[in-house]
């Protein structure tokens, strides 16, 4: 088949692989029709994440047909389904708690070692996010391999676009949770710090569940503008003081609920050893680090901090005075995507979420080496990049 | 009331401790203890306690979890040859009895003489608290081949009994929990290669 390969640094190429193969009862080989690139990809790309190997195959936004399946899967070949990015066995004790993202069984267990030292417990596998998060191929190919196929993938009626329901991978039940993990009451003013993909989802999320006033913010007038598209205000950081705007639109007070879509955009990133370069080229000159810090002194006293985005390591001078002295309450987490597919699936199919707004490219499996160049060069005009495996090359002329 | 607290101790398992005295109270515990490193791990899964016993009390069954035994078989009396994958590319074997088999709660073994790698063990099965499955400890007494130098080199080849022993632990829950042991593998020839 053809797969997007990592070679390092800048360097990704769609190479010809073999297929992948059914080598557990529970597993289903999925013909991927459509799969994302993540912001969290870039991290990849720009080679900050440790433990990459030459020809991993990158990828944990897609969707597609089931082709194959063990005898332990549920799924039924043909059918269309949508595969949550996080890999967890549905048996463990915190699945049965619905806290996927925290699976014990996802890890294979000789790369429980390096999660375990880094954060105490080994937390679920990723697809196509490096081996410290399983060594899983990833989903920006023309077939994948997943694992725990009978509790992970949700099964697509006929009808619906693919365009309609990729998100549900990933960024829409990250963005929702984030939502929900800010407690928002009626009434509230909520401010969501950055408006990529997941801090849009989040503007959306926090007006259905009932905020009054949603402030954007973020330095890619694209972005804003999509955000002002949902009702939201925007506060552009590089024009206006962003504690001090806070300040002066909710009267003194601060925002009921402060969310943070901006951290290093890195799904289970956490590298000391490159922490270094990361701050080199992510935080300095850049107002992106200061986002959990200024989110907890903005907040209002006794308000909710929700962090979706995601932290791998250490935080410098952390204001966890400001934190106890306010009486705040912070929720985080990798996303329980299994636990929200359900719901927000009919929220589309009702016409209550629409996600397809955030499609700014569609390109053919066999031009994502070009998309991620694009996607790294150009993040005001490119909000999403989606793959085609089917796609004609002619189609995207 | 019962036995006083020996002052500046705790109540933390033996195989944590910091105190020299403790570990040999550990290691006194076992049964014909064998051989002088002592690893010991727990972890809970969730099935109850004799599913778990019946599991591992099936000797034969411990090369699906396992990584590094190739076979175990019964020779009679309740002994039990095993061959295990050593570094570059040998076998270790070795004679074990059991010492211990208390249905449900518990299996010691000891290795007879002999044995290119004298070891002794016990795993216990326990409740866990609130209804939360087993708690399954393995508690290991090994003599590492080749001493230091060997323990390194084993090290080396991930081959360290007490490395094994987490990951094995680990691969038994999800055997256990899921039915299969996860692979980050794509192809049967990676896995083929993995498990190598």
């Amino acid at each position: 088949m053809r797969a997007l390969t990592w070679h390092g640094k800048h360097d990704v190429r769609v190479e010809t692989v073999d297929d992948p193969e059914i080598l557990n009862p529970r597993d289903a080989i999925i013909r991927i029709t459509s799969t994302a690139i993540c912001g969290s990809d870039l991290h990849l790309y720009d080679g900050y994440i440790p433990t990459m190997q030459s020809g991993d195959i990158l990828g944990h936004e897609f969707m597609g047909e089931v082709v194959e399946t063990g005898p332990k899967s549920t799924l039924q070949k043909g059918q269309r389904v949508v595969v949550p990015f996080t890999i967890s066995c549905g048996s463990c004790f915190h699945c049965s708690k619905h806290q996927y993202s925290a699976c014990d069984n996802g890890l294979p267990a000789d790369n429980q070692d390096i999660a375990q030292a880094a954060y105490g417990q080994p937390m679920s596998g990723l697809f196509g996010y490096s081996h410290m998060t399983g060594g899983y191929a990833g989903g920006q190919a023309e077939y994948v391999r997943v694992p725990f196929s009978d509790v992970g993938p949700i099964v697509i009626p006929d009808g619906i676009d693919d365009d309609k329901v990729l998100f549900l991978s990933d960024i829409l039940p990250t963005g929702w949770m984030a939502a929900e993990n800010a407690e928002i009451e009626p009434g509230d003013t909520v401010a969501v710090w950055g408006c990529g993909p997941v801090g849009l989802f989040c503007v959306q999320s926090a007006f259905l569940m009932g905020a009054e006033r949603v402030i954007a913010i973020d330095h890619f007038p694209r972005r804003l503008e999509l955000a002002r598209r949902f009702g939201a205000e925007t506060i552009n950081y590089e024009e206006s003081r962003t504690y001090d705007a806070l300040m002066e639109i909710t009267g003194g007070i601060g925002p009921d609920a402060c969310i943070d879509a901006v951290g290093l955009e890195a799904h289970g990133f956490f590298a000391d050893n490159v922490w270094d370069q990361i701050k080199v080229s992510t935080f300095t000159g850049t107002d992106r680090t200061h986002s959990i810090r200024q989110a907890i002194l903005a907040c209002r006293k006794g308000g909710r901090v929700s962090m979706p985005a995601v932290y791998g390591g250490f935080v410098d001078k952390f204001p966890l005075g400001a934190f106890m002295e306010k009486g705040l309450t912070l929720k985080t987490g990798q996303t329980h995507v299994q636990h929200y597919m359900p719901a927000l699936l009919n929220a589309i199919m009702e016409g209550k979420i629409d996600t397809t707004f955030l499609i700014s490219h569609r390109m053919p499996l066999e031009q994502a080496a070009e998309g991620y160049r694009l996607f790294h060069d150009k993040q005001n005009e490119v909000t999403k990049i989606v793959l085609k495996p089917g796609m004609d090359l002619a189609q995207t002329a | 009331m019962g036995e006083t607290m020996t002052p500046g101790r705790d109540d933390a398992p033996p195989g944590t401790s910091k105190r020299a005295d403790r570990v040999e109270d550990a290691t006194l515990s076992l049964v014909e203890p064998k051989g002088d490193s002592l690893s010991a791990k727990t972890v809970t899964i969730n099935r109850p306690r004799q599913a778990l016993y019946d599991y591992w009390r099936a000797l034969e069954n411990l090369p699906t979890f396992m990584e590094n035994v190739e076979r175990v078989e019964a020779v009679g009396d309740g002994r039990y040859h095993w061959v295990v994958k050593a570094p570059a590319g040998r076998t270790v074997e070795w004679i074990a009895a059991i010492t211990e088999d208390r249905p449900g709660e518990a299996i010691g073994w000891a290795s007879e003489e002999g044995a290119d790698v004298p070891n002794s063990g016990r795993i216990d099965f326990r409740d866990a608290p609130g209804g939360r499955g087993t708690w399954v400890t393995a508690t290991i007494l090994y003599d590492p081949p080749g001493g230091v130098i060997g323990k390194v080199v084993a090290k080396l080849f991930q081959r360290e009994p007490a490395i094994q022993a987490r990951r094995d632990l680990r691969r038994f829950k999800q055997l256990m929990e899921t039915g299969e042991i996860a692979t980050g593998a794509r192809t049967a020839r990676q896995l083929a290669e993995e498990m190598d």
